[in-house]
C-alpha cells in the first residue's frame, strides 16, 4: 500500500429525514482542525435519498468538498447498500483519514466499511489528532473499561478511521454563504443486491425526556444501595424538573434502563447541573459528563474521585442530603415564586 | 432444523480490575474472568429461538486455554455445543484479526453443520468496540444487523428472519436474508438462573479445541498482532481534574449551601414546560 496515494479528511454526514445529525456536524468542527494541521482538504459524504440540498450546510460547518451519492436505493439506511456507496468514494478519491459518529449508524458502517478495504478501525474515540509531517491520526479513548486512554493508531493501512463520540468535539459556527465544490457520484446498486428490507421504523410512543438534551440531570450510582434507594434519584430529579441519569453499574445491575446511562458506554451529557450521587467517578462515567457546567457530587467516601471531578462535592450520607434537599428547595422555590413546574 | 452460533468472549471483569498505576497496564489477577456480559443475552437469544424453531446452539470463541470456563457458562445457559480455537499466534489481535480468526474458525464449523444464524453481543466489556460482529459477517458475506432488540420470527424455510432494530427514538423493523448475523443489545432477553441440568452438563463438558493448523486456508499474516492494523501507541492515566470546592458543615448547611448555587441558576426552574 503506497501511503502517499490517500488524501485528505473525511466526515461521513448521517442525516435523516434532511437534517444532519448534531454528531456530523460536531466532526466537520474536530476534522477541520486536523485538515487545516495536516495542510489538507475536508470533506462531507452525504449518503441518501434527496439529499444533495444538504450539501450546502456541509460547507458553512467548515467542509471544502462534498461527496454525494443521492439515489433512491439509499432512503433508508442499510449496511450493505451505504457500504457500497463509501467504498466506491474511498477507491475512487482515496482519503487519507474518516471519521464517524459513534452513533448505532456511524459504527455499524464504520464496521462493515473497514473490514472490507481493510484498515484499521478505532472505537469510540474521544480525543483527536494528527501528525502534521506523517498525517498518522492519534485517535485516544478510555480503554479497559474505562481505568485509563489509550492512543491507538493505525500506521501501515488508509484510510485511517475513527467513531467518535457525540458530544465531545465543538462544532464550528456556521459560516452562511460559505461554499466548496460539490462532486454528485452514483453508483450502479439495484434493490435486488440488498440482502436485508426496512419494513417498518416505530417511533417510541412516550417522547421520553431525552438525558442528553436536559439542562438539569440528577444521576445515581451503586452508593444508593438498592433500587429501591435509586427512587430517591428519581424524587430529587422530580423536584429540579430534572432527567434521571445513573452510572454503568446501576443499568448492569437492572436498577434502571440503558438509555439513562451517562458515560463511555451510555450517553454524553452537558447539562447545566450535574448532581452525581453515590457514583465513585470512574473515567468511564466521567468521560459522558465532565464537559457539564456545574458539577456537584455527594458522596460517602471522602476519597471517591468523583471528588476530583466536580466543582462542589459533599461527603455524605445521599439517604440524609437528599431529602433534606428535596424539601429545602420545594420550601425555597415556594418562598421565591418561582415556577419550575409551570404553564405548559 | 436451525443451526445457530453464538461469538462468545471472555473478559476481565473491567468494573473491578485494578491498573498498575507505574505501567499503565491492567493487574488481570485483580480481576475475575467472566463471560462477557453482552455475551450471555446473545447465548440466551439463541437458546430461546432454538426452543420455539428447534435446533443446536453451538458457541465460538477465542482465547487462551482458561476461556474454556466462558464455554461452559454458555452451556449452563443452554448451548450445546462449544468451539474454541487457542493458540499463541491469535495473541494481539485488534478487531479486524479477530474478526479473521473467528470466520476461519466458523468455516470449519459449517463443514460440521451449515449455520443458519450467528449471534454476538453488542460489544465487550473489555474491549468496548462492537466491531467484531460486523467483522465477521462481512468476512462471510452475510448481511450484519447491529443494534438488535428482538427476534420477531424466523422464517427457515423461507430463508429469512424478521428482527428489531434500535434506533434513536424509537425501532427498525428489518427482514433479512438468513444466513445472517445479529448484534444483540442487553435489553433483548434476561438470562434467567442456569438449570441445575445444565450445570451439571456444563460441569462435565469439554469443548472442541482448535489450534491455528487445525483450520484451513489461513494466512498467518493476517492473525494475531501481526495481522492487526491498530496498535495502542500508548495508555496514559488521565490528568486528574482539580477538584471542586468541598462544602462544609451539617447536612443542613451542606444543603443550604448547594440551594444557593443551584438557586443562581433560577432560569432554569422557571417555565418549564409540562413536567
Amino acid at each position: 500500500m503506497n501511503l502517499d496515494e490517500y488524501h485528505g479528511v473525511w466526515v461521513f454526514i448521517e442525516e435523516q429525514e434532511s437534517t444532519i445529525a448534531p454528531v456530523s456536524v460536531e466532526l466537520l468542527g474536530a476534522g477541520r482542525q486536523l485538515a487545516d494541521k495536516r495542510g489538507v482538504e475536508l470533506a462531507g459524504v452525504i449518503i441518501g435519498s434527496q439529499v444533495t440540498t444538504l450539501a450546502s450546510t456541509v460547507f458553512e460547518y467548515g467542509a471544502d468538498v462534498v461527496y454525494v451519492y443521492d439515489q433512491s436505493i439509499f432512503k433508508d439506511y442499510r449496511t450493505e447498500s451505504y457500504m457500497k456507496a463509501l467504498l466506491h468514494c474511498c477507491e475512487t478519491y482515496k482519503p487519507e483519514i474518516i471519521l464517524f459518529g459513534a452513533t448505532s449508524t456511524g459504527k455499524d458502517l464504520a464496521s462493515a466499511v473497514a473490514t472490507d478495504l481493510p484498515t484499521g478501525l478505532t472505537a469510540d474515540t474521544t480525543e483527536l489528532d494528527v501528525e502534521e509531517d506523517t498525517g498518522l491520526l492519534l485517535a485516544s479513548r478510555p480503554a479497559f473499561g474505562g481505568n485509563i486512554m489509550a492512543t491507538i493508531l493505525c500506521k501501515k493501512y488508509r484510510p485511517q478511521m475513527a467513531t467518535v463520540r457525540p458530544k465531545v468535539m465543538k462544532a464550528l459556527e456556521k459560516e452562511p454563504g460559505r461554499t466548496g465544490k460539490l462532486i454528485e457520484e452514483q453508483i450502479d446498486i439495484k434493490e435486488d443486491d440488498i440482502r436485508t428490507k426496512v419494513l417498518e421504523i416505530v417511533q417510541a410512543t412516550t417522547k421520553k425526556v431525552r438525558i442528553d438534551e436536559a439542562d438539569i440531570i440528577v444521576a445515581g450510582g451503586k452508593g444508593l444501595g438498592s433500587a429501591e434507594g435509586f427512587q430517591l434519584i428519581h424524587r430529587l430529579a422530580e423536584t429540579l424538573g430534572g432527567a434521571v441519569g445513573a452510572s454503568r453499574d446501576v443499568v448492569e445491575a437492572g436498577w434502571i434502563e440503558h438509555h439513562h446511562q451517562v458515560g463511555q458506554t451510555g450517553v454524553t451529557v452537558t447539562p447545566k447541573i450535574y448532581f452525581a450521587i453515590g457514583i465513585s467517578g470512574a473515567i468511564q462515567h466521567l468521560v459522558g459528563m465532565k464537559n457539564s457546567t456545574m458539577i456537584i457530587a455527594i458522596n460517602k467516601d471522602p476519597d471517591a474521585p468523583i471528588f476530583e471531578a466536580c466543582h462542589y462535592g459533599i461527603v455524605g450520607d445521599a439517604f440524609e442530603i437528599i431529602p433534606l434537599l428535596v424539601e429545602q428547595f420545594s420550601r425555597a422555590i415556594a418562598k421565591e415564586e418561582v415556577n419550575h413546574v409551570g404553564e405548559v | 432444523m436451525l443451526h445457530i452460533v453464538a461469538c462468545i468472549k471472555q473478559v476481565p471483569d473491567t468494573k473491578i480490575i485494578k491498573m498498575n498505576p507505574k505501567t499503565n497496564t491492567m493487574d488481570r489477577a485483580s480481576a475475575p474472568a467472566i463471560l462477557n456480559p453482552y455475551d450471555a443475552h446473545a447465548v440466551e437469544e439463541a437458546v430461546r429461538i432454538k426452543k420455539k424453531y428447534g435446533g443446536i446452539v453451538s458457541v465460538l470463541t477465542m482465547g487462551p486455554p482458561p476461556a474454556v470456563k466462558a464455554i461452559k457458562k454458555c452451556i449452563e445457559i443452554g448451548a450445546d455445543e462449544g468451539y474454541m480455537i487457542s493458540d499463541r499466534r491469535f495473541a494481539g489481535a485488534d478487531t479486524l484479526a479477530t474478526s479473521y480468526a473467528l470466520t476461519k474458525a466458523l468455516d470449519k464449523i459449517q463443514k460440521i453443520r451449515p449455520v443458519d444464524l450467528i449471534l454476538c453481543g453488542k460489544m465487550t466489556i473489555d474491549g468496548d468496540t462492537g466491531q467484531v460482529g460486523p467483522g465477521i459477517a462481512r468476512r462471510l458475506d452475510i448481511p450484519p444487523l447491529t443494534s438488535v432488540k428482538k427476534v420477531e420470527a424466523v422464517h427457515q424455510e423461507e430463508g429469512h428472519i424478521i428482527v428489531h432494530r434500535k434506533i434513536e427514538d424509537g425501532h427498525e423493523v428489518i427482514q433479512s436474508t438468513l444466513p445472517c448475523l445479529l448484534s444483540v443489545e442487553k435489553e433483548i432477553n434476561e438470562v434467567p438462573y442456569s438449570s441445575f441440568p445444565n450445570m451439571i452438563k456444563a460441569a462435565r463438558y469439554d469443548p472442541v479445541i482448535w489450534s491455528v493448523d487445525d483450520l484451513e486456508d489461513v494466512d498467518i499474516k493476517q492473525l494475531g498482532l501481526k495481522g492487526s492494523p491498530t496498535i495502542v501507541a500508548k495508555v496514559w492515566a488521565p490528568p486528574k481534574p482539580e477538584g471542586g470546592k468541598m462544602l462544609e458543615g451539617s447536612p443542613d448547611d451542606q444543603v443550604d449551601q448547594i440551594l444557593s448555587v443551584i438557586l443562581e441558576k433560577k432560569e432554569l426552574f422557571q417555565a418549564k414546560g409540562g413536567s
